[in-house]
């Protein structure tokens, strides 16, 4: 291994020198010389047709440029939706359009009717509260059943209903699976809600729109995951712009969680308005405004049948589920409740039969769309609830009746499409019972009783698909875009080299990991490598980051790049020490001729590629830079076994997490130190929305829950130490590194151990307690222990 | 935000001046006014600040009671008060988190009169004395409800005065977003009776559980409490993150809690 680390060393993040100096470059530190800054009037009615919009004396107010209403985004499209989700009928799903603006109706408190740009925000935000806006108020749609009622409001007039899509998976199966059901020896089923949960990042969202007249270009500089998926969608669809004339940038990011991946009207408006006014035009959202127009998270409503056979074996499950979409469909929010959690269903068994229906609604509610894990924390949830129930009902131990149903032949082929490379769930169970000494639990029991509080364990797996691919899959499924990514190696002439990836790093720590790549492959020093991210106009294609994707497929990018680099030097080398190509080896940074003592360091054969004297310019091109594109065969699976043990207050309802055990497979690990921290990120996530989160409407639209007064965000005393192993490593088969997504497991495997756990506890206390919805708060569970 | 004009008084005359220009509001350490206005749901013209009058600073103690000057801060509280009493100095140390502590001040609280704030159980708990540079309130008559006060406009709390109780402890149990109390029990023992003030629970802000009183004056244990009722739930809170029957439970349990802990 390199001094400086290369695969598989805990080197300190380098990124994290100028993100905890205060010295990172976020979206809101960029300004634009003369510079205008647009506010956004948002209705607080969350259903109305507006009937008028008075913006006369607005417009007189000091600093006002313009107000831009829907009027002015007649020629303009709507945001698009970027996957096409087809029902259980062969029919596609009901896509509304999507305005820049709030058009005749608007549909959720935040939706932006107005736009007042001036020249500093508090003018603009002076003279929006002096526009006068009509609004007839009609009933809101908030309960997803109550919205699929023939007699309910529709959100939107031009559909035929609130239902988008009635999704059937795999629909040639449902007979069999209800049969399997009829006929099984025991069933279980588990009805709950997978709480709607607000991203939250620390870095709220911001977009600067800037426009060069001279030339007719764009720029956009925002808070994305994947700023090149935001050119072509704004781009192409939305605005008219060819690529060539649109820039968009996404410099230091503070954090996504899924939220920073969609593209927003306020990025487009930007956008427009820069080019409209000929001055660069600024919005920096509130945490307000970022409750009520960040795309929401999850708002599931399930209902589970687990079938067993007389010997306790898994023969069925059967999942129906209510998805909200909110008003409008957010860019990939169709495929989280169908591919990214159907798919999932089988979990970590080998269950032979599999039905999911997902009914997707229209709400009157901020649209929801993916948040860390995306639709596979939804299939996890329910799955490893039931199957706690299932094994109280059945009088068998948690663990041996998950151990009996696990897959254990790899690779394998789920009754839900995917196929499972590789895994090893038996040796991620077996690390956990060691590492959370579940062995001693019966000593903390007693010893919690003492103190007069109730114990609970709760255990579960998971299984996670990252890195959805391959595109020519996904597009079968719906997407319209591809998933590959991209990576070009430039190589310095004196030996020093620059990685551009199309993936993005918003905390992920891109920066330290993807030069270990290169520095093991090239024996070289990781500090000679630095990465360049998040501008289109100087990286390759690329898709961003979400779904856990960026080390599986743009790290495999990074590699074939490499290879090709690697390849090409090999044959400068092999001219500069006159030997065959053949015979050339790379180690330590140098370049030697099997079995001799002949060689050339690394930095020599990249001077002499820039400075071709002594070169086959007959053969090879100067110069050291290659790209490379990769798309993946299939999914990467991490999986593992996560415990949790609580203490509740019998007097208060309390739940406090005492240990928390998570054994996960990654495959191999680049980074570990990287991979700890991304794992306590998810878990804290995961128990934020097992104990805390929330977000909330009341019956006509109203969001509860607006503000940190309301919304309970995990804080540092509400999680525990953690325990974290990721040694149980089953390489990933098909790509170059062997690698997984780690990003999201935790987030995914928590909720249910968290929630197991405070169940465990009650039921020990004797409580005939099945299920409490999450968030698990101190007054559902004592209202819970009241019966 | 709105624009505003910013003084800086350092006498009392100054102060109660610069508050009589319209639409003026006193300013403590701004912790609850600062962010409203940055929401614009509060548009003051003026903030007069209070934290440069002279004679507003400080904890002191004497004649059975601790004196808080109005615009002290809680860690002043905290630890000016730690050995005289420590169960109001514990209250302060918890509130809101270290910057709160730093810059909210007790007068501002009090003023201010949230339904879930610590200080009105402490100073109604303890049958405090609020004195203004008009006159002197007594808890009993400052309370008068959801965010309301006794104060008159131009009136100023200069300081609070304590009696020290023989003991006394408060407990909070914290609502989980805000971690202002869902409900807070101020328990303490005088020499002629004990006091049980509770925040949090209820929709007119912080109020006295008489039961409570009767029963621990007579027998002041845990135990005292167990044969209580719940407090009636006509008048407490119900919202997303507790029932009045849950918030009901919560005061007879913190009440105990307080008293053994007292």
């Amino acid at each position: 291994m390199p001094a400086d680390g290369g695969i598989g060393a805990a080197t300190i993040r380098r990124e994290d020198v100028r993100f905890l100096t205060g010295t990172g470059k976020y979206t809101d530190d960029i300004n634009i010389h003369g510079q205008a800054h647009v506010h956004f009037l948002r209705s607080e009615i969350a259903h109305g047709k507006i009937k008028g919009l008075d913006k006369a004396s607005a417009e007189q107010m000091p600093g006002v440029l313009k107000i831009f209403t829907s009027d002015d985004f007649a020629e303009v499209g709507g945001l698009p939706c970027g996957w096409q989700v087809t029902d259980r009928h062969g029919e596609a799903m009901q896509e509304p359009a999507h305005p820049i603006l709030a058009s005749g109706k608007v549909r959720h408190v935040g939706e932006p009717i107005a736009a007042v740009v001036a020249e500093s925000r508090e003018q603009a935000q002076d003279a929006a509260e002096a526009i006068s806006v009509d609004i007839e108020e009609l009933p809101a749609v908030v309960d997803m059943p109550g919205a699929l009622e023939d007699s309910a409001p529709k959100v939107h007039d031009d559909l035929t209903s609130n239902l988008c899509y009635d999704w059937g998976f795999v629909e040639e199966n449902r007979e069999a699976v209800d049969e399997a059901i009829r006929n099984a020896a025991h069933v279980t089923t588990l009805e709950l809600r997978n709480n709607r949960l607000v991203a939250n990042p620390m870095e709220p969202r911001v977009a600067v729109g800037d426009y060069t007249s001279a030339s007719g270009d764009s720029t956009l500089y925002t808070t994305s995951q994947n700023p090149h998926v935001i050119r072509l969608l704004m781009g192409a669809f939305v605005l008219g712009i060819p690529e060539h004339k649109l820039r968009v940038v996404a410099p230091d990011v503070g954090g996504g969680f899924g939220a920073k991946i969609f593209h927003y009207a306020e990025e487009a408006f930007c956008t427009f308005a820069a080019k409209n006014l000929g001055r660069a035009v600024k919005w920096t959202s509130t945490r307000s405004e970022a409750f009520m127009s960040d795309a929401h998270g999850r708002d599931h409503v399930t209902k589970i049948d687990l079938a067993l056979d007389a010997e306790n074996n898994f023969t069925a499950i059967r999942t129906e589920t209510h998805a909200n979409m909110g008003a409008y469909l957010s860019t990939f929010a169709p495929s989280v409740p169908t591919w990214l959690h159907g798919t999932l269903m089988a979990g970590n068994y080998k269950t032979p039969l599999v039905y999911v229906n997902v009914k997707a609604v229209f709400t009157n509610t901020v649209p929801v769309d993916a948040y860390r894990g995306a639709g596979r924390p939804e299939a996890t949830f329910q799955l490893e609830r039931v199957i706690d129930k299932a094994a109280r009902e059945l009088g068998a131990d948690p663990i041996a009746l998950r151990r009996q149903n696990f897959i254990t032949e790899f690779p394998y082929a789920t009754p839900v499409a995917l196929e499972y490379d590789t895994g090893n769930y038996v040796a991620t169970m077996d690390r956990l019972e060691d590492m959370a000494d579940l062995a001693g639990f019966e000593s903390r029991l007693a010893e919690s009783r003492e103190r007069g509080m109730l114990r609970g364990l709760g255990v579960n797996c998971y299984i996670e698909a990252c890195g959805i691919a391959p595109s020519s899959l996904v597009g079968q499924l719906g997407a319209r875009a591809g998933l590959y990514e991209s990576a070009t190696v430039r190589v310095n002439a004196t030996g020093g080299l620059v990685v551009m990836t199309g993936s993005h790093s918003h905390g992920q720590g891109h920066e330290t990991a993807f030069p270990q790549v290169v520095a093991d492959m090239l024996g070289i020093d990781a500090g000679m490598v630095e990465v360049v991210h998040g501008d289109t106009a100087n990286t390759p294609m690329g898709m961003g980051t979400y779904g856990s994707r960026s080390l599986a497929v743009g790290g495999s990018a990074l590699v074939r790049a490499t290879e090709k680099i690697i390849s090409k030097a090999k044959r400068i080398a092999a001219h500069l020490m006159e030997a065959s190509e053949a015979d050339i080896e790379l180690g330590g940074g140098q370049f030697s001729v099997a079995g001799t003592d002949k060689s050339v360091a690394w930095g020599d054969v990249c001077l002499a590629a820039y400075v071709p004297h002594n070169y086959p310019l007959e053969d090879l091109e100067p110069g050291l830079e290659e790209t490379a594109f990769y798309d993946p065969s299939n999914f990467t699976y991490p999986a593992g076994a996560y415990a949790c043990e609580v203490e509740v207050d019998p007097e208060t309802g309390k739940v406090s997490i005492e240990r928390f055990s998570a054994a996960d497979d990654f495959g191999n690990v680049v980074n570990p130190m990287i991979v700890e921290g991304q794992v306590h990120g998810g878990l804290a996530q995961g128990i934020g929305q097992a104990l805390l989160e929330d977000c909330v409407y009341d019956e006509n639209g109203q969001l509860l829950t607006g503000s940190y007064m309301d919304y309970a965000m995990p804080r540092a005393d509400d999680v525990p130490f953690y325990a974290v192993d990721h040694s149980c490593q089953t390489p990933c088969t098909h790509n170059p590194l062997g690698v997984k997504g780690c990003g999201e497991a935790g987030a995914i495997g928590s909720p249910p151990a968290v929630v197991n756990a405070v169940i465990d506890a009650l039921q020990r206390a004797g409580h005939d307690v099945e299920h409490i919805d999450m968030p698990v708060s101190p007054s559902r569970v004592w209202h819970a222990m009241q019966g | 935000m709105y624009a505003f004009e910013l003084e800086r008084p350092s006498t009392i005359a100054d102060a109660v001046a610069a508050l009589a220009a319209d639409n003026a509001q006193a300013l403590g350490g701004g912790q609850t006014i600062i962010p409203t206005m940055k929401q614009r749901l509060a548009s003051p013209s003026r903030l007069v600040s209070l934290l440069g009058v002279s004679g507003l600073q400080g904890v002191s103690s004497g004649d059975g009671a601790v004196a808080v000057g109005g615009a002290t801060t809680h860690v002043d509280v905290a630890n000016g008060a730690a050995s005289s009493y420590p169960a109001l100095a514990s209250l302060a140390a918890n509130i809101g988190d270290p910057a709160v502590r730093n810059r909210g001040t007790i007068g501002g609280s009090l003023a201010n009169n949230d339904p879930a704030a610590d200080y009105p159980a402490a100073a109604l708990g303890s049958g405090a004395t609020i004195a203004t540079n008009h006159r002197e309130i007594s808890a009993e008559n400052f309370f008068l409800g959801l965010f309301e006060t006794a104060l008159e406009n131009g009136e100023i709390i200069t300081s609070v005065s304590f009696p020290v109780p023989n003991r006394a402890s408060y407990v909070k149990f914290e609502q989980p977003a805000s971690r202002f109390a869902l409900v807070g029990v101020f328990v303490a023992q005088y020499d002629n009776g004990v006091r049980v003030a509770v925040t949090g629970a209820a929709e007119g802000g912080v109020f006295r559980w008489t039961e409570a009183e009767a029963a621990l004056s007579s027998n002041y244990s845990a135990a005292a409490i167990d044969g209580l009722s719940t407090p009636s739930v006509d008048n407490l809170v119900r919202d997303l993150h507790g029932s009045a029957e849950y918030r009901a439970h919560l005061v007879k349990v913190l009440t105990k809690r307080a008293v053994a802990s007292s």
